[in-house]
């Protein structure tokens, strides 16, 4: 396939100009994933509020293809709840990203999700924890 | 044989996988630091041991195992003369991280014989303790394993380099190491309780030698470094470092997967107690590599696996070990392989190592200059003279691991990311780079491909940088 495709307007805007990026003030859980084949990097800040989440950011460094999909999973995630999140798929990332992701880079597009699901877990654990 | 664009292009047909096309295009394989194509001739040298030759070594009396038997030892009569060792000399391993790990696990005993014999009740065998931890062979005067006083074992310099003071527990590497080159050593270090010390390197990615001289004392046991960084290209003074080593009484290590493919190497001029490198870096079969170690040293030290082959003689209760280099090859080995990395060796030494290095030099110049005409280019590789055949960079505002995907997609090879090498990117502030690193069979046309890639790619990001 053409990598080059992987790259549209969409996809540079959200590398460029990444949404939620940074860190979060009174976060209730993070989690830090990181891919050794590239070098991507991502840790994922959540604040949840009676079982939803209020805010989210992440932070870190990453290939375009990771930074994008943070961004624009970070953005599809707010106000939903933890046990949403925990059901998301690879498919739901693909469908955000809305490209062909080569198998050498899947990895690269999974780890925001990957991140969170850790953060939300964590989240969902305290909660048992304290109940 | 000189050579220049010309013979490049020539050298580059007898590379049958050279002629592919990759969307249309000729592929341009600039990723030798990773792997190397392979000549026909070596594809027919491993092809043709399985079609005429193929029995397995020192068993059969039947030709076809004395045939075998035979080009699996002038394999390493052939490595051996190249490096400027002795057959017995050359160790064959699957890798150059395999003939690291056999060092790593084996070693300790080089240091045992440091023992005071009066005041360890295990000293003075040869395969007693490893660094005074524990006894393998059950010797200890009360039975139980365990060395009466393991810091004799530790703490004793050898008596034979004077009266220094201090543990000689500490294994030197450099800042540029390869994990391979790193993480055996983590492990020795944590078994043994042995410290670990890196000598730092320079602005300019070179490796800062007075440091080295304050790294390397009598208290260090083994000094490990790599001869060319496969992550910059720096190429060390490797001379040198050997020199501190032996100076100090340390073993001396170089990992030279990087250089023996590509300048000449003769480890009596390098005064190297060892040195790996691997097959299929330098135009030879993947899964067979080597291990040069000092003759006397490899007689002390204990073999790394054990089984068939590496045994004179066996009982139900214990064995004798062969003669080398059968006592650090235990198994049926690579033959095939190895006879590959024979034909590898003597395509390399028609064309002539002192020739290779040369042209590699002045496609490096030549991707240097071009490299930095492209405006946001930043090349993260040691100034020309100290840096061979390997150019490390990134693009402001493009992620390696992008660049080397958009390089793909013109047939471009590259390798994006930390290179097997994640400290010193860390150190560097880097996630990655791109690497571009070349061999006997690129041209200048490949360094314009890439060039002209890396402007394409720069187009598909925009002129922006981006805010990470």
């Amino acid at each position: 396939m053409d990598n080059a495709a992987m790259y549209r307007e969409n996809i540079l805007e959200h590398y460029q100009h990444p949404n939620n990026k940074g860190r979060l003030i009174g976060a209730t859980c993070e989690h830090r994933a990181h891919n050794p084949l590239c070098g991507d990097d991502i840790t994922i800040q959540l604040k949840i509020k009676g079982g939803k989440v209020e805010d989210v950011k992440f932070n870190g460094i990453g290939c375009a293809i990771n930074t994008a999909a943070a961004s624009l999973l970070t953005d599809s995630v707010k106000g939903k709840k933890v046990s949403e999140i925990m059901k998301l798929k690879k498919e739901d990332v693909i469908s955000l990203l809305q490209i062909d992701i080569s198998p050498v880079r899947l990895k690269c597009a999974l780890l925001p999700l990957e991140a969170l699901q850790a953060a939300a877990q964590k989240a969902a654990s305290d909660k048992k924890a304290r109940t | 044989m000189k050579l220049n664009d010309m013979i490049a292009k020539k050298l580059r047909k007898d590379f049958p996988l050279l002629s592919q096309k990759i969307n249309g295009k000729p592929i341009i394989f600039v990723d030798n630091a990773s792997t190397t194509q392979k000549p026909e001739e070596v594809i027919e040298a491993v092809s043709g041991f399985y079609e005429n030759t193929n029995a397995n070594v020192h068993r059969g009396v039947y030709l076809l195992s004395e045939e075998a038997t035979k080009q699996y030892e002038e394999a390493h009569a052939v490595v051996a003369r190249f490096i400027n060792a002795s057959p017995e000399e050359i160790i064959f391993t699957k890798n150059t991280t395999e003939s690291i790990n056999l060092l790593a696990y084996t070693l300790g005993s080089l240091f045992a014989k440091d023992c005071g014999a009066e005041e360890c009740g295990c000293a003075g065998k040869e395969y007693d303790c490893g660094f005074g931890d524990r006894c393998d062979d059950g010797s200890c005067e009360d039975g139980s394993g365990e060395c009466r006083d393991s810091g004799c074992c530790e703490s004793e310099s050898p008596k034979e380099n004077g009266s220094q003071s201090g543990k000689r527990n500490e294994i030197v590497l450099t800042e540029m190491e390869h994990h391979s080159n790193l993480v055996p050593w983590q492990q020795l270090a944590r078994r043994s309780g042995m410290i670990l010390k890196f000598i730092r390197m320079n602005d300019d990615l070179t490796l800062d030698y007075d440091d080295a001289r304050r790294k390397i004392t009598s208290r260090a046991a083994i000094v490990s470094a790599v001869h060319i960084s496969n992550a910059f290209g720096t190429v060390n003074d490797v001379e040198l470092l050997c020199g501190l080593a032996r100076e100090n009484g340390a073993i001396s290590i170089i990992d030279a997967a990087q250089s023996v493919p590509h300048i000449p190497i003769d480890v009596k001029r390098i005064k190297c107690d060892f040195l790996a490198f691997s097959g299929h870096k330098m135009l030879g079969p993947t899964g067979i590599g080597v291990l040069y170690g000092r003759k006397e040293l490899l007689q002390k030290m204990p073999p790394f696996l054990f089984g068939g082959d590496m045994i004179s003689a066996v009982s139900y209760e214990s064995a004798e070990w062969n003669a080398l280099p059968m006592k650090f090859e235990a198994g049926t080995p690579d033959i095939s392989g190895a006879v590959g990395l024979a034909a590898a060796i003597k395509y390399l030494q028609r064309i002539g190592l002192k020739n290779i290095s040369a042209w590699e030099h002045e496609l490096l110049d030549y991707a240097f200059k071009k490299l930095k005409s492209i405006p946001g280019v930043m090349i993260h590789s040691p100034p020309l003279k100290h840096c061979s055949s390997i150019v490390s960079f990134n693009i402001k505002g493009i992620h390696p691991h992008d660049l080397a995907s958009l390089l793909a997609d013109k047939g471009v090879c590259v390798r994006g990311g930390h290179h097997c090498a994640m400290p010193v990117m860390d150190k560097l502030g880097l996630s990655g780079t791109c690497r571009a690193s070349f061999y006997l069979y690129n041209t200048l046309e490949d360094i314009d491909a890439l060039i002209a890639a890396i402007i394409s790619a720069k187009k598909i990001f925009g002129k922006e940088g981006s805010k990470n």
